[in-house]
């Protein structure tokens, strides 16, 4: 956990190098396409954020490079095969850089894949003095327990959520407050390790230096999410090419992530086993004429079919809309059921707000807000990211949820675990609480 | 009945199948991406920009002035240029004009000059030439300038002779400093010049004048100072004792000769010397006829009063 903490804090230095230099690239890596915006921020409008630690604080930027490039070596919203996808990765960030006339060393990184795990903490002290202070609120954290997160996994994000004095809760910021018992609530999302390591290691061969990670559906219910979702509960759900992820939302804080692993690209690939075309044809057939509600109408529509088998009547055939749809739907309701089950799994049904929002690429399907509606509760609505400065027209869709939040985690980012300085003695305590508890777990 | 033999109907080409589009992912390769940073970087644009083009000169001008034959070429191309310029008809001195000065010292200036006219401006040193002027004896100070109209001009201050000296190389003009200034025979003086002899008696000059302005009143019978022992005067008289007078205050020696001889006519005695050296002290030397006259008047054999018999 020590070893987390350090490099953690080693990105948020390279951040806020950054931040300095005024100049710094994100990165979507998803299965279907990598997108790579340059940020330029403007130091002069550094307003104070709503949060509490070192980080909290909103900085103004524009993007003044955005580059889309095919992703290759990608699975599942993991990197699959390095050398694909570094090269990849240079085609997106040579093409930003290209067009913002400037070069960028640092680069945030999101990632969709590598199976998160949310897990809740909490914590509580009996605070010293009568108040809380800067130095209460990093011992409440560090008093947190943490849970077993498994072997070859890492902490992604580790973010307070909720902190309560006494018998007061749903606290953002409770220094000043005078009481005795201080508690907090926090999130803790793991990623499998091998993933990280992965990502560092492209990113190096690209010369780049990692400034910070974020999960893929953490900044795309950031950029997704209207204020008052984010503030009294909402699901988003990021369907992406391979992976469909989602985070749900309450209080400003992302308490609940988790991805499925399926998405756009498997209802791609049954297009291409139930018609038998090649890949891009199907991808293709599904942009322009895919749907998930068929009508009477679709039965007379027909599309053309076409691949390159050299057989001619193999070649030349033609199936109706409702074909098509009926291809697609059965994928689509098993992507939509098995994130019904995950959203269920985390409780999601007992918030007090059941809105869902959907985004990503995949969402771009007509009709399926009224497919999803049926499945998931009627809450449902689709979603684009937030404008940002500078943005051009052509990443404004809902397949940049992640990329432009991304941005918006870069230029406000959130206060986590790391951000606060742990208390020296804290240590010693620490440490014979895991000296106990491998003591307990071994014999 | 339909027919065994299936109507194909006609036949169709068939297709030529679209080469599969093995489209490869146009990606950098990672020299192209790094040289596209390196070109990105401020610093090394900056560099570009300004550091190569100025190393090229650098290097050119190196390369150039390596070699020997190419330089001397600039060199000569230079020089003449400036030749050109130099003697444009503007900068060119046709006249030398020397003025205030005899006509003697004029020509004497003008060979020392040795100016090779027409001459540029640009080739004429004017401190060197006044310096050339100045040490001529006859010129006491000298002004030379570009009057413009090509003509240089020359201003003189001649030295004015005042004394002439007699000396063992021969008899020369000097100023009121003592400068040389001439050689009688060269310029032989317009007006009387009271005369001086001596070894060194030139570095007593003003000692000198202020002597002679003393003996005004003997008038034609002064002859002339002359320096003894480089230290004080005798006075030389046509007719009459040759006075010697003190290394110190050698002026209120003369002034109470003068006297005496106002009163007692003593330069008229006959007397071969007056002697002055021994302050408040005088001794005369008497003629030899007046010694014999003398000692016949101790004798009693002739009455005193009559000297001049
Ligand atoms: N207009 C569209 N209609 C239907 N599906 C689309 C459309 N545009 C993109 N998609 C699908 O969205 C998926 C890509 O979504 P995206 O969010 O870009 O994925 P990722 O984040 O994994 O790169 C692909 O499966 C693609 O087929
Ligand atoms: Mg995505």
């Amino acid at each position: 956990m020590n070893l987390l903490y350090q490099s953690q804090r080693a990105m948020r230095a390279k951040r806020e190098e950054a931040m300095r230099r005024g100049v710094i690239a994100v990165l979507d890596i998803g299965t279907f396409k990598i997108a790579c915006l340059v940020l330029r921020f403007d130091e002069t409008d550094i307003t104070p954020g709503d949060g509490i630690g070192a980080m909290a604080g909103q900085a103004g930027f524009r993007v003044i490079g955005a580059s889309t490039t095919r992703s290759r070596g990608v699975k599942f919203g993991e990197i699959d095969t390095v050398q694909e996808t570094e090269r990849a990765i240079r085609t997106a960030v040579q093409g930003a850089q290209k067009m913002a006339q400037t070069r960028v060393d640092h680069v945030i990184v999101a990632l969709s894949g590598a199976r998160p795990r949310s897990y809740g903490l909490d914590g509580e002290i009996t605070l010293q003095t009568g108040s809380v202070e800067d130095g209460d609120i990093a011992s409440v954290l560090a008093a947190c327990d943490v849970p077993d997160i498994g072997h070859g996994r890492e902490v992604l994000h580790a973010q307070p959520v909720n902190f309560s004095l006494d018998h007061r809760t749903g606290l953002s910021d409770p220094r000043g407050h005078v009481g005795s018992r201080l508690s907090v609530d926090m999130h803790l999302l793991t990623i499998e390790a091998g993933a990280i390591e992965t990502l560092l290691h492209c990113v190096k061969r690209c010369d780049l230096d990692l400034a910070g990670l974020a999960s893929a559906p953490y900044v795309s219910g950031i950029s997704s999410l209207v204020e008052d979702e984010q503030e009294l509960g909402a699901a988003c759900i990021d369907m992406g090419g391979g992976s469909t992820s989602l985070s749900i939302f309450m209080k400003r804080h992302m308490i609940f992530a988790d991805t499925v692993r399926m998405g756009g690209d498997h209802v791609t690939s049954d297009i291409s086993h139930g018609l038998q075309i090649p890949m891009p044809h199907a991808e293709r057939i599904k942009a322009r004429f895919g749907g998930v509600m068929a009508t009477g109408l679709d039965d007379r529509e027909i599309i053309e079919l076409q691949s390159e088998t050299g057989d001619w009547h193999h070649d030349r055939r033609s199936v109706s809309r409702s074909e098509l749809i009926g291809v697609m739907r059965p994928r689509i309701e098993e992507i939509l059921e098995e994130t019904r089950a995950r959203l269920d799994a985390a409780g999601f049904d007992h918030l007090p707000s059941q809105r869902i929002v959907l985004t990503g690429g995949a969402s771009l399907l007509p009709g399926l807000d009224g497919l999803a509606s049926r499945i998931l509760g009627n809450q449902v609505r689709l979603g684009r990211p937030l404008r940002v400065q500078g943005l051009p027209q052509s990443a404004c869709g809902p397949a940049f949820s992640a990329c432009v939040g991304l941005a918006l985690f870069a230029a406000h980012p959130q206060d986590e675990w790391w951000d606060f300085e742990t208390p020296a003695d804290r240590y010693p305590a620490r440490s014979v609480k895991r000296a106990v508890r491998w003591f307990r777990d071994n014999w | 009945m339909r027919p065994l033999i299936a109507h194909r109907g006609p036949v169709h080409a068939r297709p030529v199948a679209e080469p599969a589009r093995l489209h490869r992912d146009p990606a950098p390769s990672r020299l192209t991406y790094r040289v596209q940073r390196l070109w990105l970087t401020p610093l090394f644009r900056a560099l570009l920009r300004v550091g190569l083009p100025s190393f090229a000169v650098i290097a050119s001008l190196l390369w150039y002035a390596t070699d020997e034959a190419r330089v001397h070429a600039l060199q000569d191309q230079v020089a003449e240029i400036r030749r050109e310029i130099e003697d444009r008809p503007e900068f060119r001195i046709n006249v030398l004009s020397i003025e205030g000065a005899s006509p003697a010292v004029t020509e004497e200036v003008r060979a020392t000059l040795a100016l090779d006219l027409p001459i540029s401006s640009f080739d004429i040193d004017l401190a060197a030439l006044r310096n050339r002027v100045e040490a001529l004896p006859p010129v006491a100070s000298a002004s030379v300038r570009n009057a413009g109209g090509g003509t240089l001009s020359v201003e003189i201050t001649e030295r004015v002779p005042a004394l002439i000296w007699q000396s063992r190389t021969g008899t020369a003009l000097i100023d009121a400093e003592g400068n040389f200034v001439a050689d009688i025979a060269a310029r032989p003086p317009t007006e009387p010049l009271p005369m001086i002899a001596g070894q060194d008696a030139d570095l007593a000059v003003a000692e000198a004048l202020a002597l002679f302005e003393a003996a005004r009143p003997l008038g034609e019978r002064l002859r002339g100072l002359v320096r003894v022992g480089e230290r004080r005067w005798d006075i030389v008289l046509r007719d009459g004792p040759r006075i010697l007078l003190p290394a110190e205050a050698p002026r209120a020696a003369l002034d109470r000769v003068l006297v005496l001889h106002d009163v007692q006519q003593i330069l008229d005695r006959d007397l071969v010397r007056i002697d002055l050296r021994n302050p408040g002290q005088l001794t005369v030397q008497l003629t030899a006829p007046a010694m014999e006259t003398l000692e016949l008047q101790r004798a009693g054999l002739v009455p005193v009063g009559d000297e001049r018999g």
